[in-house]
């Protein structure tokens, strides 16, 4: 078990966390956010997405500077690899999202973390992509996330922090749920 | 509370819109029993005095101890009035209108229970025509049921009790699981109800929780009476061929599609399992139980197969039945007094409406404490929000 006394710092300003959560039980309009990306084709299956401009709290946002990603595929499908492939981003989300969670709750759980590493596998049957065989869906057939996590904890409350940072991450909701996609083109 | 203000000599009416035990008469299942032992149900003045204190009342006999209760106590029912408003009188008070007249008080006690209206999510109409379907207040029994498969929707106590008996009819059930608390029904030889209740579980208060909207949301255990007071957990469902999915997150096209969440929902139940079950061995520790009762022991972890199905076709023929125990929500289509929050839930500070001087609320989850729901809870919530109302009424 974890004492209340200790100073735990994981750097997550738990603080503000729940500040904003009792500004949004006033202002519940001001928790709409959009998150947006811009990609822009360039060659072959290399593309080039960047993100920089949000909306929340009921205002145009803006991050400090741009980030921007390359996106390709692998020299085995005959293209250039001039980044990673887009499902290896969806794990890149994924993994990124629930490690965020994990350092949210140890924090809010006066758990200090020492070290979190996490290795993602998400299995795919390319024959989908491929359009080989209609039964074989594109996507991942299931994603494999293992922890290892160093933290002045017990097993069951570090086991505890990793489903509740499941529960509450939006990623993990995104490729666990069906989500409605509108694609069109201006 | 009828019994706590005739205490204080506080003249009251109880209104009834049925017969005493209303709901229990009419809105349950023929084979469910009580989730709670006989000796639990406690009441102002009342208690269990039959030679089966660790047994679980019947439906017949749960209407019959309600109705001896209002006997002997000589609670002022009025039956077969059902209210239609509640709404502020002029100046102070309030005026209920019923279909058996009008009534004039200066202090109102809601308590027309939590689970009025069963909860079915917004896409239950998309479930293909050819579909029956149920919601628990209508189930009686598997003999309603066409042949064939059964979907059940939701894992907390009437869904596994209802998975567990309808699969015993020989119909295959499909049961959908979201958030749930595993629980077994006996312990180191005791009900789970008695440690709960003994170690101060039960009697934890709204105000020394951390986060009583989520601990008012949270689902019934996954508990069941029965006489060979037996756990009724998933892997139980799962070992009688109960095929278990994850939670229904939507219908499209005649297709129900699972979130792929189960193994995080079965996760966090076998801990938070563990974790009851924990405070449960450091209080018989504490306390000198050790030697009293059996050794601790755990659960083996939930099961769940390696790729649990994310789809099922509704359209095939083999889905004849959906049931929605999806939880319930109050009916306050009579209530004309503006207290109720953004979600439609009356603001309220332990039972104590705030926004409306006079009014109380009652058995609803975690009210005052974590037994506030059970027959229980309502004793100590009664001498409490009595407490207040007589002060009220003193001016």
């Amino acid at each position: 078990m974890t004492g209340s006394d200790k100073t735990v710092d994981n750097g997550v300003n738990v603080e503000a966390l729940l500040g904003a959560r009792e500004v949004l039980e006033e202002a519940p309009e001001a928790g709409q956010f959009q998150w947006r990306a811009s990609c822009e084709w360039k060659n072959g299956t290399h593309s080039h997405t960047s993100v920089e401009k949000y909306f929340g709290f009921g205002e145009e946002q803006s991050h400090k500077t741009e980030f921007s990603y390359d996106a390709d595929h692998p020299e085995l499908f005959a293209a250039e690899d001039n980044g990673a492939t887009p499902v290896e981003y969806v794990l890149v989300g994924l993994a990124s999202c629930l490690t965020a969670g994990v350092a949210a709750v140890a924090q809010h759980r006066n758990i200090q973390l020492n070290s979190v590493t996490a290795t993602l596998e998400g299995g795919m049957d390319v024959r989908g992509i491929l359009g080989m065989d209609a039964d074989i869906r594109n996507g991942f057939d299931g994603i494999k996330v293992t922890y290892k996590i160093d933290a002045d904890a017990d097993r069951e409350d570090i086991e505890a922090l990793v489903a509740q940072s499941q529960k509450r991450s939006a990623v993990y909701d995104m490729i666990a749920n069906p989500t409605n996609v509108t694609v069109e083109v201006e | 509370m009828s019994y706590c203000l005739a205490e204080r000599s506080i003249d009251h009416v109880l209104l009834e819109r049925g017969e005493i035990a209303n709901s229990w008469r009419t809105e349950r299942w023929d084979s469910l029993r009580l989730l709670t032992p006989n000796w639990q149900s406690r009441l102002p003045g009342f208690c269990y005095e039959g030679d089966e204190p660790d047994g679980y009342r019947t439906m017949p006999e749960t209407i019959a101890f309600i109705d001896q209760y209002a006997r002997v106590i000589s609670a002022p029912v009025q039956t077969n009035t059902t209210v239609t408003s509640v709404r502020g009188g002029d100046g102070e008070g309030y005026v209920v209108d019923t279909d058996q007249g009008e009534w004039r008080c200066r202090t109102v006690v809601l308590a027309a229970g939590a689970c009025n209206i069963p909860s079915v999510p917004k896409f239950a109409d998309a479930l293909p025509s050819g579909i029956a379907t149920l919601t628990p207040n209508d189930y009686r029994n598997p003999d309603q049921l066409a042949a064939g498969g059964v979907m059940i929707v939701g894992a907390a106590a009437t869904g596994t009790q209802l998975a567990h008996e309808i699969h015993r009819s020989g119909r295959l059930v499909t049961l959908s699981v979201g958030e749930h608390i595993r629980a077994p029904r006996v312990y180191r030889g005791r009900d789970l109800e008695w440690w709960m209740d003994v170690a101060g579980v039960h009697d934890e208060r709204y105000d020394e929780i951390d986060d009583i909207v989520r601990a008012r949301r949270i689902p019934s255990l996954q508990l069941t009476g029965t006489p060979e007071r037996s756990t009724l957990d998933l892997n139980t469902l799962t070992g009688m061929g109960v095929k278990l999915v994850g939670r229904l997150a939507g219908i499209n096209d005649g297709k129900a599609q699972f979130s792929g969440t189960l193994r995080n929902m079965c996760k966090m139940s076998d801990l938070k399992m563990g974790r009851l079950l924990n405070t449960i061995d450091e209080w018989a520790s504490e306390n000198g139980f050790d030697s009293e009762v059996a050794p601790p022991h755990r659960l083996a972890p939930t099961e769940v197969e390696e790729s649990p199905p994310l789809g099922m076709d509704l359209t095939n023929g083999e889905i004849k039945t959906v049931i929605w125990a999806t939880g319930y929500r109050p009916d306050y289509s009579w209530l004309d007094v503006p207290v109720l929050d953004r979600k439609g839930l009356i603001r309220h500070d332990g039972g104590v409406v705030d926004a409306s001087p006079g009014m109380y609320l009652m058995g609803m989850q975690f009210l005052r404490r974590r037994k506030s729901a059970l027959i229980d809870g309502a004793g100590d919530d009664a001498r409490d929000l009595s407490g207040h109302l007589a002060s009220y009424l003193e001016g």
